[in-house]
């Protein structure tokens, strides 16, 4: 099934969750957050949400520098 | 001399002089910002968190732009390798301190600022008491512990945090800690794992991005001043900058009920130790702990056995980019290959391990006995840093 992944739509196996898909992409869960369908997903959610054709997925990493 | 009063508002008491008129008159004559806007930004009161890459774009703009009150927190001094971003210093200025030369060009800018200057640390202890004199923070700090006691003191003070933070080719924008948006934590409840993500020191920034993600924030700061907490500031969306793509992308955020600190039953309701909540001691612990069982070995008595020409193996753990700016001649194997690549290396070999400061060699070192390497390993103490400190000036510093 296709969902749309940070814009741009992405192939995947019907029963990803959340978490399954962040280990997939190779990224630590401690490290980022995920917006789907315009709503934040709390981390807890991660491994009880599976994913349904046509989901939209932000997926933001931390980002840490800035002044000094 | 004529001067123009503001009709109404919390500015009204705030004139401006013909001089002042002039300055401004770009902005007078825009209906979004006009005399009230332009008194509104002259009563208005910002602190930036930092003089630094963020901060200087930000704090340039700001004072050009007319806010009458600027705070700005730092308590570094300007150093060389700073001036690839921070426009705010020149290269005159290093070694000064960064307050004393931001003060320097922003007063040149505009003699009209009111500019108040915090030689310190922000902590825990000082944040609140800061914050109370302004009516917005801004935070452009380069770690995370700083990062969430400027997110709590905000949401505790009632004051907007307009954010930003940069690395390499990427930022990130949002303003938090409003009324009704999302504050830092509603996005990130927790921390990342300490030293896992790098900062710029560490990983290294596009001289220019703080400069865009600065401006992004000082619109924003503007705007805030000019309009209050309405649906076209940046409240509850995170602005995502790829610099290298020249792309934006942004992320809904919504408040989340269950946030610590800005929830409807926050357990976070005064300011904590935000090193500890970070892991900060955590990750020292295990690090010295590592590097008090392992042999090191001074950058002095490295060169003493180079120069002897006894038998002792070199084995640099840094990243390619980093050999080509100085190098002591040593294998390199960066140390996210070092498993892989152990087979280059003689396990019962004398070796010195180095890295630019230490922390990456120690780390070689445990993985390299965990594969059952024998002989002596030690850890070149203050890495190829040290070197250039101590043995060859000529070297580059980076």
């Amino acid at each position: 099934m296709t969902i749309t992944l940070n814009g741009e739509s992405r192939e995947i196996p019907q029963t990803l969750t959340l978490a399954n898909l962040v280990d997939s992409l190779g990224m630590k869960p401690d490290r980022v957050a995920i917006e789907r369908n315009r709503k934040l997903a709390p981390r807890t959610t991660w491994a009880e949400v599976t994913l349904q054709p046509g989901d939209q997925l932000e997926l933001v990493h931390f980002v840490g520098g800035g002044s000094q | 001399m004529t001067t123009a009063t503001s009709a109404s508002g919390s500015a009204a008491t705030a004139t401006l002089n013909n001089e002042e008129v002039l300055r401004y008159s770009r902005h007078l004559i825009m209906p979004e910002v006009g005399m009230e806007g332009q008194l509104k930004l002259k009563a208005a009161k910002v602190l930036c968190i930092g003089a630094g890459g963020l901060g200087s774009p930000l704090a340039l703009y700001l004072a050009a732009a007319g806010v009458g009150t600027l705070g700005m927190v730092d308590f570094d001094v300007v150093d060389y390798s700073n001036l690839q971003r921070q426009i705010l210093h020149h290269t005159p200025d290093v070694g000064r301190k960064k307050l004393d030369s931001a003060g320097d060009k922003l007063l040149a800018m505009n003699p009209f600022l009111h500019l108040k200057k915090y030689d310190t640390m922000l902590t825990s202890a000082n944040a609140l008491d800061l914050f109370k004199e302004y009516d917005i923070v801004a935070d452009g700090t380069d770690n995370f512990a700083t990062r969430y006691l400027v997110n709590d003191a905000c949401v505790l003070s009632g004051k907007p945090n307009v954010y930003a933070s940069i690395f390499r080719f990427e930022g990130q924008a949002s303003v938090f800690g409003t009324k009704d948006g999302p504050c830092y934590r509603c996005l990130y409840p927790e921390p990342p794992p300490p030293g896992l993500v790098p900062s710029c020191a560490e990983g290294g920034v596009l001289g220019i991005l703080p400069g865009l993600l600065g401006v992004i924030q000082a619109t924003e700061v503007i705007k805030l001043i000019l309009n209050g907490e309405t649906k076209d500031s940046l409240i509850g969306r995170l602005l995502l900058v790829d610099a290298f793509a020249m792309k934006f992308r942004e992320l809904k955020l919504r408040k989340n009920s269950e946030c610590p600190v800005c929830g409807t039953h926050p357990t976070v309701t005064g300011l904590i130790d935000y090193n500890e909540f970070c892991g900060i001691r955590g990750e020292e612990k295990p690090m010295s702990a590592l590097v008090g069982g392992m042999p090191e070995m001074e950058v002095t008595e490295l060169k003493r056995r180079v120069d002897a020409k006894e038998d002792l193996f070199v084995l640099d753990v840094r990243e390619p980019h980093e050999y080509q700016i100085c190098n002591l001649h040593g294998h390199l194997i960066p140390l996210g290959e070092i498993e892989k690549r152990a087979g280059e290396l003689d396990p019962a070999r004398e070796m010195v391990v180095h890295c630019k400061a230490g922390v990456r060699s120690a780390k070689a070192i445990a993985a390299l006995q965990q594969l059952g390497f024998t002989g002596k390993l030690h850890n070149l103490k203050g890495g190829i840093m040290a070197w250039a400190d101590q043995v060859d000036p000529t070297m580059p510093k980076y």
